[in-house]
Formats: C-alpha cells, sequence, structure tokens
C-alpha cells in the first residue's frame, strides 16, 4: 500500500492494465509525450512508447471512432476527453455506434472501449471546463457509466473498465483530482489530501472494485442520502454539519445502478436525499428518485429530495451559488427529518 | 415592445438574396445536364509507383482512370491482368446482386420485407473491389455494397433472412433490412447513421499496423455523406497515422433528392484527399477492370505501408434512393439512360464478348440461371419464417447483446415481455 491522489491511482491504473495486455493503450489531446494536462497519463510514453500512449488530433468523435475500430480488431482502447465538456462531437460515435454494436450485429461485434472525461465543478471552470453530463449516457442503453470519489476506488474501478468487455463512460471528478473537497471554501469536513484520507491508501499491484456495486461511506438511521464523485465528499460534511444520522451511499457506478444497496437502505431509513452537481431537469437524479419510489414506496415517511446544480449553465462568478453547497444539503437532510 | 408586427398594411420586401445554391444535373420536365463531366478517353490516366508522393497525384484525382473503351477493349497502363474465368466470375456476381435486387424489391412491393435499397449502377463498385481485396481484409460497407456478399461467398438465404428478420436472421430481427453484418466474411455492422464507420475502419487500420499485421481495411461512404464531420475525421486520423486503410467515396450524383454538387463543393470528390496529403484517384465506377486495378494498387500500397489512399467511384444511382423514395419527384425519369458512364453489367459483358470469352447466348442463360436460383433461395428463406407470420427469434432475444453479461434491470424487463407473450 501506498497514497496516492486519484491522478496518480488514475495513472496505478493504467500502467497495471497496460503491463499486464498489450492490447491496452491510452489515446486522446496530449496524453502521450506531455502527460495529460491533469497528469494522468504522466510516463506512460516513457515506459510503453507513442504507439502506446497515443497523441491524437484535436477531434473528439475522430478519437472514439478510432478506438472503436480498434476495439473490433481486438485491442482495447482507453481513450480520454479532455473536459467532459467537449465529449459531445462524439456522442454520435458514443450513442449511435459504441453502444449499440454489440446489440445490433447480434453479438458479432463488439469494442471494449473506455471513455474517460474529467468533469464536474468546483473549480472556477465556468461553462465548458465543469459540467456533469453523467445523464446523457446513463440515459443510452449499452453503456455502463462510472464515477469515482477518491483515489482506492478511481484505480479499482478504471481497471474493472478496461477489463470489461462492455464500452464504459468513466467521470473523473477533476475537484477532487488531488484531494477531497467538503464545500465552498474547503475548511469543513475532513483531511484535505488524500496523502492523509482513509481511501488515498491504494495498492501499487493489480487489484479490481467490482462495476455495479455501491458503497456505505456513512451508517445511518434516520435519512439515506445518494451521491456521487465530489458530492459524496460535500455530503459528508453536510450530514456533520447538520447533526442528522444520516446513511450515505457512494454510488460509484450509476448504471448499472446497484438497485440492492440503495433500497436496503431507504428502507431501513424511510428518507431519501439525492445529491448531483448536474443539473436537475431529467438528471440522473430523477432516475433515483423514481427507482426510490417505485422500490420503497410503503417505507417513505418523506418526499424525496433532490439537492443539484440549477437549470442553468454552469456560471462563473456564481459557482458557490451553483454548486450543491453544505448548506443546502444540510437543509434538505433537516426537511426530510422533519417530515413524519 | 420588440415586435415584429408592422403597424402598416405595406407587403415585406423579399430579400435580394445573392447566396449561391448549387443546380441538379435535372429536375423533371428538364434534359438531364452532364456537360461539366469530364470523360477522358480510357487509358489516358498514368499509373503510378505504390510510393507515389501525394501531391503527385493531382492528374488522377482530377481526372478519371478507365480502361474499357467503346469498342469494349481494355487500353492503357491501368488495364488489370485478370484471367478470363476471373472476369466471368465479375460477371456473374454483378448479374447475381442485380438478380437479387430486383427480387428484393419485387417483394419488398409485395410487403413481405418492410424495406430494401438496390445499387442498381454501381455493381462494379463493390463487386470489383472485393474481388481485388484479400479474404482477410475488413471490409466497413454503407448499405449500398451488397456486392461485397456476394464476392465473399455469403449465401443469399441469410441475407434474405436478415431482411424478413425471421428466425434465420443473425441479427434477431433487430436491425432493418439491408443493415447487413456478417464476422466470418469480414463484413462489419451496418449501421443506420451515415459516415461513422468510415472513421471507424481508420481505427481498426491502425490496431491492425498496431499489431504489426498485413489485413487491411476498407471502407465506403456515399457522395453525400461526405459531408459528415466522420469523413474529415477518418482522413485526418487515416493520413496522421499513415492507416493501412483504402477510403472510397461512391459519387452515385444522388443523395437522396440532393445532388452531388451540394457536398462537392464545384470540385471532384477525390481532390478533396490532396489536401490531407493523401494519394487520391478519381475512377471510372461503371468501368469494372478499372475498378478492380485502382483497388489492386491502392491495397498494395496500404499492405506495403505506404499507408491509404482516397479513391473516387464516379458512378450513378439507377434505382430510387430506397424503396421509400420516388425519383421522379426530383429529377429527370430518363436521367440514367443519359449517364454517360453506361452501365457495368453491359460494357464487362461487351468486352468478354469482344475477347472471345462470353455470348449473348450465355449472358441470356447466366440471367434466366440466376433469376431462377435467387428464386430457389428466396422459398428457403421464406420457408425459416417470414415477417409477419414468424417465427422469429424468441421475443426475450431482445434483451440479450445490450451487454455481454445481462444485468439484473434487464432481466426484470425481460421477465415482464416474456411474461405477456
Amino acid at each position: 500500500m501506498t497514497t496516492m491522489s486519484m491522478v496518480q491511482a488514475i495513472n496505478s491504473a493504467l500502467d497495471c492494465s497496460m503491463a499486464r495486455d498489450p492490447g491496452v493503450l491510452v489515446m486522446g489531446q496530449d496524453v502521450g509525450y506531455f502527460g495529460g494536462v491533469f497528469r494522468c497519463t504522466e510516463g506512460l510514453y516513457d515506459k510503453y512508447g507513442a504507439h502506446r500512449a497515443l497523441d491524437t488530433p484535436i477531434a473528439e468523435g475522430g478519437i472514439v471512432a478510432a478506438a472503436i475500430g480498434m476495439g473490433v480488431n481486438g485491442l482495447r482502447p482507453v481513450v480520454e476527453m479532455q473536459f467532459a465538456d467537449y465529449i459531445y462531437p462524439a456522442i454520435d460515435q458514443i450513442i449511435s455506434e459504441l453502444a449499440r454494436l454489440r446489440h445490433r450485429s447480434g453479438g458479432e461485434f463488439w469494442a471494449p472501449v473506455v471513455v474517460r472525461a474529467p468533469s464536474g465543478g468546483g473549480i472556477r471552470g465556468g461553462q465548458t471546463h465543469s459540467q456533469s453530463p453523467e445523464g446523457i449516457f446513463t440515459h443510452v442503453c449499452g453503456l455502463k457509466t462510472v464515477m469515482p470519489s477518491n483515489p482506492y476506488d478511481a484505480k479499482g474501478l478504471l481497471i474493472s473498465a478496461i477489463e470489461d468487455d462492455d464500452p464504459v463512460m468513466f467521470f473523473e471528478p477533476k475537484r477532487i483530482y488531488n484531494g477531497p473537497f467538503y464545500g465552498h471554501n474547503n475548511s469543513h469536513g475532513g483531511p484535505s489530501t488524500w496523502a492523509t484520507h482513509a481511501d488515498g491508501e491504494v495498492p501499487e499491484g493489480h487489484y479490481t472494485v467490482p462495476l455495479g456495486k455501491a458503497r456505505v461511506v456513512r451508517e445511518g438511521r434516520d435519512v439515506t442520502v445518494l451521491a456521487y464523485g465530489t458530492m459524496v465528499h460535500v455530503a459528508e460534511a453536510a450530514i456533520a454539519h447538520s447533526g442528522v444520522d444520516a446513511e450515505l451511499l457512494d454510488l460509484r457506478t450509476l448504471l448499472p445502478l446497484d438497485v440492492e444497496s440503495v433500497a436496503a437502505s431507504v428502507q431501513k431509513t424511510g428518507r431519501c436525499v439525492v445529491v448531483h452537481e448536474a443539473t436537475r431537469t431529467s438528471g440522473y437524479g430523477a432516475e433515483l428518485v423514481a427507482e426510490v419510489q417505485e422500490t420503497c414506496f410503503w417505507h417513505l415517511r418523506a418526499p424525496v429530495e433532490r439537492v443539484t446544480g440549477w437549470d442553468t449553465p454552469y456560471p462563473h462568478a456564481f459557482e458557490w451559488e451553483y454548486f450543491p453547497s453544505r448548506e443546502r444539503i444540510s437543509e434538505a437532510l433537516k426537511r426530510a427529518v422533519a417530515c413524519d | 415592445m420588440n415586435s415584429s408586427v408592422s403597424s402598416t398594411d405595406a407587403a415585406p420586401v423579399a430579400y435580394a438574396s445573392k447566396l449561391h445554391v448549387p443546380r441538379a444535373s435535372s429536375r423533371p420536365g428538364e434534359p438531364p445536364d452532364f456537360q461539366s463531366l469530364m470523360i477522358p478517353a480510357a487509358g489516358a490516366q498514368d499509373k503510378p509507383a505504390f510510393d507515389v508522393a501525394p501531391a503527385a497525384t493531382a492528374e488522377l484525382a482530377h481526372g478519371l482512370v478507365r480502361v474499357l473503351d467503346d469498342d469494349g477493349a481494355a487500353v492503357g497502363p491501368w488495364a488489370p491482368a485478370l484471367s478470363p474465368a476471373r472476369l466471368r466470375d465479375g460477371l456473374r456476381h454483378m448479374l447475381h446482386v442485380r438478380a437479387y435486387d430486383d427480387r428484393m424489391f419485387r417483394m419488398q412491393r409485395q410487403g413481405k420485407l418492410s424495406f430494401y435499397m438496390k445499387c442498381t449502377g454501381e455493381e462494379a463498385v463493390a463487386v470489383a473491389q472485393a474481388m481485388a481485396l484479400d479474404a482477410g481484409d475488413m471490409l466497413f460497407p454503407t448499405y449500398r455494397q451488397q456486392g461485397l456478399l456476394f464476392v465473399r461467398g455469403r449465401p443469399l438465404v441469410d441475407m434474405m433472412c436478415h431482411c424478413i428478420s425471421n428466425a434465420g436472421d443473425n441479427l434477431k430481427g433487430r436491425q432493418m433490412p439491408v443493415f447487413y453484418s456478417w464476422k466470418e466474411g469480414n463484413f462489419f455492422s451496418i449501421s443506420g447513421n451515415l459516415a461513422t464507420q468510415y472513421s471507424q475502419a481508420v481505427g481498426w487500420a491502425m490496431a491492425s499496423a498496431y499489431k504489426g499485421e498485413d489485413h487491411i481495411a476498407s471502407a465506403w461512404v456515399g457522395d453525400g455523406s461526405t459531408a459528415e464531420a466522420d469523413v474529415h475525421n477518418a482522413m485526418l486520423f487515416a493520413s496522421t497515422y499513415k492507416a493501412p486503410v483504402l477510403l472510397n467515396v461512391v459519387n452515385n450524383q444522388w443523395a437522396i433528392s440532393t445532388p452531388q454538387s451540394f457536398a462537392s463543393t464545384g470540385t471532384t470528390f477525390a481532390a478533396r484527399g490532396l489536401g490531407f496529403n493523401i494519394p487520391s484517384v478519381r475512377v471510372d465506377g461503371n468501368d469494372f477492370l478499372a475498378v478492380y486495378a485502382v483497388t489492386e494498387w491502392a491495397a498494395a500500397r496500404a499492405r506495403n505501408g505506404h499507408g491509404p489512399t482516397f479513391v473516387e467511384l464516379l458512378t450513378y444511382r439507377v434505382a430510387g434512393h430506397s424503396t421509400s423514395d420516388n425519383p421522379d419527384g426530383y429529377r429527370a425519369s430518363d436521367e440514367a439512360a443519359a449517364w454517360p458512364l453506361g452501365d457495368p453489367v453491359a460494357r464487362l459483358k461487351q468486352h468478354l464478348i469482344l475477347l472471345g470469352e462470353w455470348s449473348e447466348q450465355q449472358h441470356a442463360e447466366l440471367e434466366e440461371e440466376l433469376k431462377a436460383s435467387v428464386a430457389a433461395d428466396w422459398k428457403a428463406a421464406i420457408a425459416l419464417g417470414t415477417l409477419e407470420e414468424g417465427p422469429h427469434w424468441p421475443v426475450a432475444s431482445m434483451f440479450e447483446d445490450v451487454f455481454k453479461e445481462m444485468p439484473a434491470y434487464l432481466k426484470r424487463q425481460q421477465a415482464i415481455v416474456e411474461e405477456r407473450a
């Protein structure tokens, strides 16, 4: 075991996977010689060469298309979209091709492509460096969608994603690349670097965290909080701030969703608050609310709440009015437990 | 108030538009106009070395590689060394495709299948190209290269079963007719989304190079679909990584109702390859020998590490776009007859007869034989199930192959469907 940041954990996952399988290669803008704008692919070029840490032209659709063709031809490409905000030129290749290939060809052709994309806000990234588009992809049949919240999970989930024969959308919350984040000024909650956080302890070798399994971050009796990515830590801070005995679930994989863990928790607590950075309307939270309503209706003692980004483009100046805050989550927790 | 409603009753003044809008080669009631097509004589183009510099192919990209002259003789440096037996194979495949198209079109009109697309007039493209490629080369077709399947030996019964979505459909009833997939024949799954496969082919070729293999990829796109961003991506990636791939543009003049002039920008499609520093060739798509020769040349280039070739195949879409289309609504009904490059079947037939290797009688007999065999294949296909009556794949199979392993939530949905079935 050693301590790693999330960036180092992702780098380690790629390194382990490339060492084990010559068919694994990473490709994207600036991922090769330079090692990636967030350093996630640092050192891979020197270790595995220009052919396996492959710099590409700035063409998201071309990158994903090439990866699909490589996947069909027996490789396991791990593609990087520099920001999730710039994934849209590749949407046709992802939705119409990558996701459907196995099904439309009767199982004849498939492409085990992982699409990595730094996502989420909290970094003064404005409109096009802050988005959380995961809900677009959970709506697509044939894709798995994953978002880790810490270094240990990031490495284990990414190795699982690379070894999975289905395409995986792997969203990395860039706000917590180098340390956990508990809200606006990051002064409340817990350790401020991964080096002093329990989940910053990461095995150096190969291990996996299964796709499709949530994790109970904190056990509690009174309300269930469903979160993922950066919001796991903000929710943790909000629980402490509110004094409510909440149970916090880090979903880790959004599709396929760990319905059993969600239902077991909400059936125990009778209350549920869903938290995500993405905009509210038709966001992934709506699916969670519907799932909870269907599986836990007779156990619910309060309306299921959503604390999310507002239904506006992500702002620059008003970042902390937009980003779901410790206080907004805390208020939702108090409203939930006050309802009886 | 920000209102466009005027308080007066004055008629709005039309804009004096300066916008250029391309014209069609004909519209209903107009005489066809192919005057702007420059048709050089057969044999006029040089055949460069495999390692030709892209810029040195400018004449090939703006000209037209032709082998068969007006008398049906093979002339010039591009004439391929094909035995009469191979030529007869090519003719047979083209006639077979035509017989298949004819039968399937009529069956669609009788409601036996929901949809069909013919490739009438374009048979030489897929047939000659498939014959010039190796069996291990991966094909990334559009929906109008069914000839590839004929050359690679796909049973027609299987193709028909796909088109009628019966229990024998290898795609399990999931896709519309003609969106074939055939892994055994290295024929990639056809997608409804245009041009997407073009850039995937480049990735496949990159992987082949990465693995140190000699297999190449060949991709097709139509003239209209060259406008898609995937085509730009494909050309750029192919050139950047010198991928062993053939990038073919089948310029059949029409994208449903839209003339090729809406995508060609007034030059040849082949010329576009020069800007990407890819050797580029324009070929008479109705000349079986020329198509074969250019494909063989491009494949050898790719296989020997010289990278991609961009090929425009000049042809004409004789039939409607699909069974859902009536071309009389947007082009002169006699336009196909005015097409200056003629018919690919007739031209190869003329060549073989000139060689003394074929006759009108043999031709007529072959047409009858193929018509009968296609009819027999149709009977064999519908014996395995029809579109309306079945048997189809079990309805529960709808939930398979979304993922490799079926997740619990899909199993729950599957159980609901099975219970209701």
